[in-house]
C-alpha cells in the first residue's frame, strides 16, 4: 500500500507542535531464524517525537528525516515485564502484530511517555473537543448570551472519564444533531465562521466544528445501545482496554442496525 | 521510512467517517481519472480499487491543503509540494462541498486548534480552565500556542 511518505516525513520535522519528545531505547525485533543463536535482546537508542496519533523516531535528535513511524490509532500502551527497567510496550489488537518495546531513562520519563501515548488517539482528541464544544454552548446559555433554541444537555457523568480514555461512556447517546453538526455555530452569541483561530487569540472566529460521528440517536429511534448486545456479546470498551478498532466496530454495528431498520421500514411503506 | 503498514491496513477496514466512489487522479505524469472507493478514517484518506478489500494507498491528512478546483472537482495537496495535486471528481457539486468540508476538518491539527479555541473561550467567559476538572490541563497537546518538547 502506498503512503504519501514524503509529506508524512515532512510533517514529522515541520514546526507543528510535538506532543512529547525524548530519547527512548527501542527493542530490536529479530526474525525467528536468526543467524546467531544467542538470545540477547538488543536495543537502539532513538529520538522519538509524538505528534497527534503518530509516533516518529529518528536516528538522533538532529536527523532531518525520521527512520520510522508508528501509527498509534487503535493501540494500547502497557508497562511490560521486560528484563529492562522502565520498559513499556505499544501493542495492537491484531493477532500476530508485533509490539513495540520501548525503554525510558527513568521512572518519570516512562510515566510521561505512557500517559502521552495513551491519550494520543484521534478519537480521544475528538471526544475532548466535543466535550468542550458542549461546555461552551452551555456556558453561553447560562450567560444568556446565546440565541439558540434549547437542546438536550449532556449527562454530567461523562466528566470524570476524560482523564482516562479507557472509561469512555459509550452506552450514552450523544444529543441529536442536525446534519451531524451542532447548530450553535450558525446563530447566537458566538459568531459562526470558517476561519481558523490565530495563535494569539484576539478577534477570531471559532473554527468549523469537527465532523461528528454519525452514531445512533437513541431518543428518536427508540433503540438504546443495549439492544445491540445480541450482536456484540462483549462490551466494546472495558476498563482494561481503550481499543480504537473496537470503538469503530461498535459504532459501525450501530449504523448497520439502524440502516437495516430503516430499510425494513421503507419496504413496509412507512415514510 | 518504516511504518506499521499492518495497523494502517487494519485502520482502512474500520467504519469510515465518510466513504464514496469518486473519480481520482494521482499526481503522476500521464495519470488519468479512475474510479476509486475513497474512505476517510480519522486523519487518513484511503483509496481502493472498487472491487478490492485492501487499499491501493493512503494519504495522511496533516499539513494538507484542500482546494476547490473546477465544477465537482476538489484537490488535495501538501504544503511542501503544492503543485502535486491529488484530484477528485465528484458526482455533484454538493458531494464535492461535503468532501471539502469533511477533509478540512479531518486533521489532528485542526482538532487541536478547535480545542484550544474552545478552551480559551470558556476560560475567558468563566474564568475557569475547563480541562482542569478532567486532570488534563497540563497535557502538551492542549496548550495554547507553540511549545518546544
Amino acid at each position: 500500500m502506498k503512503l504519501n511518505e514524503r509529506s508524512v516525513a515532512h510533517y514529522a520535522t515541520c514546526d507543528s507542535p510535538a506532543d512529547h519528545a525524548g530519547f527512548l531505547r527501542k527493542r530490536v525485533e529479530r526474525h525467528h531464524h536468526h543467524a546467531h543463536h544467542h538470545h540477547t535482546t538488543s536495543y537502539q537508542r532513538r529520538w522519538f517525537v509524538l505528534k497527534g496519533n503518530l509516533l516518529f523516531y529518528f536516528e538522533d535528535r538532529e536527523s532531518r528525516e525520521p527512520v520510522g513511524l508508528v501509527v498509534l490509532e487503535g493501540c494500547t500502551v502497557e508497562l511490560c515485564e521486560a528484563a529492562e527497567e522502565f520498559a513499556f510496550a505499544i501493542r495492537f489488537d491484531d493477532a500476530g502484530a508485533r509490539a513495540y518495546v520501548l525503554v525510558a531513562d527513568g521512572q518519570a520519563a516512562m510515566e510521561a511517555w505512557v500517559k502521552a501515548l495513551s491519550r494520543a488517539s484521534f478519537d480521544y482528541m475528538r471526544l475532548v473537543v466535543r466535550e468542550l464544544e458542549k461546555q461552551l454552548e452551555e456556558t453561553c446559555k447560562s450567560l444568556a448570551a446565546c440565541r439558540n433554541s434549547p437542546r438536550r444537555s449532556s449527562s454530567s457523568g461523562r466528566k470524570r472519564h476524560l482523564s482516562n480514555p479507557a472509561l469512555l461512556p459509550l452506552q450514552e447517546k450523544p444529543a441529536i444533531l442536525e446534519n451531524g453538526y451542532s447548530t450553535w455555530g450558525s446563530g447566537g452569541g458566538i459568531p459562526g465562521g470558517a476561519a481558523c483561530p490565530d495563535r494569539d487569540g484576539g478577534h477570531i472566529k471559532p473554527p468549523p466544528l469537527p465532523p461528528r460521528r454519525r452514531s445512533a440517536a437513541g431518543g428518536a429511534m427508540g433503540s438504546p445501545a443495549p439492544s445491540l448486545s445480541s450482536a456484540t456479546p462483549e462490551s466494546p470498551v472495558s476498563p482494561e482496554t481503550a481499543c480504537f478498532s473496537k470503538l469503530h466496530s461498535w459504532y459501525g454495528q450501530e449504523i448497520a442496525v439502524l440502516r437495516r431498520e430503516w430499510q425494513e421500514r421503507q419496504k413496509r411503506g412507512h415514510p | 521510512m518504516r511504518y506499521n503498514e499492518r495497523e494502517l491496513l487494519s485502520l482502512a477496514r474500520q467504519p469510515a467517517e465518510k466513504a464514496a466512489e469518486i473519480l481520482m487522479r494521482v499526481p503522476k505524469k500521464g495519470s488519468v481519472l479512475k474510479k476509486r472507493l475513497v474512505k476517510l478514517v480519522v486523519n487518513f484518506l484511503f483509496y481502493f480499487r472498487t472491487d478490492e478489500a485492501e487499499p491501493i494507498g493512503a494519504l495522511l491528512l496533516e499539513r494538507c491543503r484542500i482546494t476547490k478546483e473546477e465544477e465537482n472537482v476538489f484537490s488535495i495537496s501538501f504544503t511542501e509540494e503544492p503543485e502535486r495535486k491529488y484530484c477528485f471528481e465528484c458526482d455533484s457539486e454538493e458531494q464535492c462541498q461535503e468532501w471539502i468540508e469533511a477533509l478540512k476538518r479531518a486533521s489532528y491539527e485542526f482538532m487541536r486548534r478547535s480545542l484550544i479555541f474552545y478552551r480559551n473561550e470558556i476560560l475567558k467567559m468563566t474564568g475557569k480552565d475547563p480541562l482542569e476538572q478532567y486532570g488534563i490541563s497540563e497535557e502538551a497537546r492542549f496548550q495554547l500556542g507553540t511549545h518546544q518538547p
